[in-house]
């Protein structure tokens, strides 16, 4: 049943993969202004937590310090509510992974010197999964995690 | 295309605190539509939040933020009064744009 739904995923992946291609040959002024700048692709396009780590360099290491806030089941994937609070000294960015979904990153929020390592957004699941909050101290990503449980998975059409 | 924001900026203690929804579709470029075509990836990559031009958050985003997207975050120093603007950019180059006064 795992398997076949995620070959599903994939044959669906790579389909938008040559959707996208055959929209960047058609009109390439736009693929050249697809990304914005500082924008890191592969990161994003990590299918594993630890891939993401390595692309985002540093290493895992479970923390009491960060804390992640979110429901323990959501009954819609597509509208999770998710806030990351960091009481590290020193934490530079902020992470949101979900583990299974297709691509695990959801987003990154980097820090400057004014502000406060606690922000909260919204985030679409694909289906019951271990998320996690993810601080970047120096070399090190200190996380904590929590599994929500979904009802009704957020990607599907 | 527009796509109009609704913020909101209070100071709560010695942090200011920020909600801001966004409108924007957010496809993730996975799902089809009714006619079986893949709705092409359009979506936020990049959000840039300042107080009074000084930039006080950066995010970057991926396909897994939710339609029409909620961003609460905090900054030390800010001060009834300050204008705080928020902007991104998508995957199409498109942007927007909003400010709003902390009260």
């Amino acid at each position: 049943m795992n398997q076949t739904r995620r070959q599903v995923m994939q044959i669906g992946a790579g389909a938008a993969a040559l959707g996208v291609a055959a929209t960047a040959g058609l009109m390439p002024n736009i693929a050249l202004a697809a990304d914005a700048p500082g924008w890191n692709a592969p990161l994003f396009e990590a299918k594993s937590f630890a891939d993401a780590a390595k692309i985002w360099g540093g290493t895992p290491t479970e923390s009491a310090d960060v804390s992640i806030i979110g429901p323990d089941i959501a009954e819609n994937g597509a509208v999770v509510p998710v806030g990351v609070k960091s009481n590290a000294a020193g934490t530079t960015a902020l992470g949101i992974v979900i583990e299974k979904n297709p691509t695990v990153l959801a987003g990154l929020f980097n820090m400057t010197d004014v502000s406060v390592p606690n922000v909260a957004t919204r985030v679409k699941m694909a289906q019951t999964s271990n998320v996690y909050a993810v601080a970047k101290v120096g070399d090190k990503l200190l996380f904590s995690k929590k599994e929500i449980k979904v009802t009704l998975g957020g990607c599907g059409g | 295309m527009a796509f109009p924001m609704r913020m909101r900026a209070n100071v709560e203690g010695d942090v200011v605190v920020v909600r801001v929804l966004m409108t924007h579709p957010e496809d993730t470029g996975l799902i089809k539509d009714k006619a079986g075509k893949i709705i092409p990836a359009h979506f936020i990559q990049s959000v840039t939040c300042k107080n009074n031009d000084k930039t006080v958050l950066t995010c970057d985003w991926g396909t897994a933020i939710s339609k029409n997207p909620f961003l609460e975050f905090r900054f030390k120093g800010g001060k009834s009064g300050d204008k705080v603007t928020v902007s991104w950019i998508d995957n199409k180059g498109e942007t927007s744009t909003a400010d709003t006064t902390v009260s």
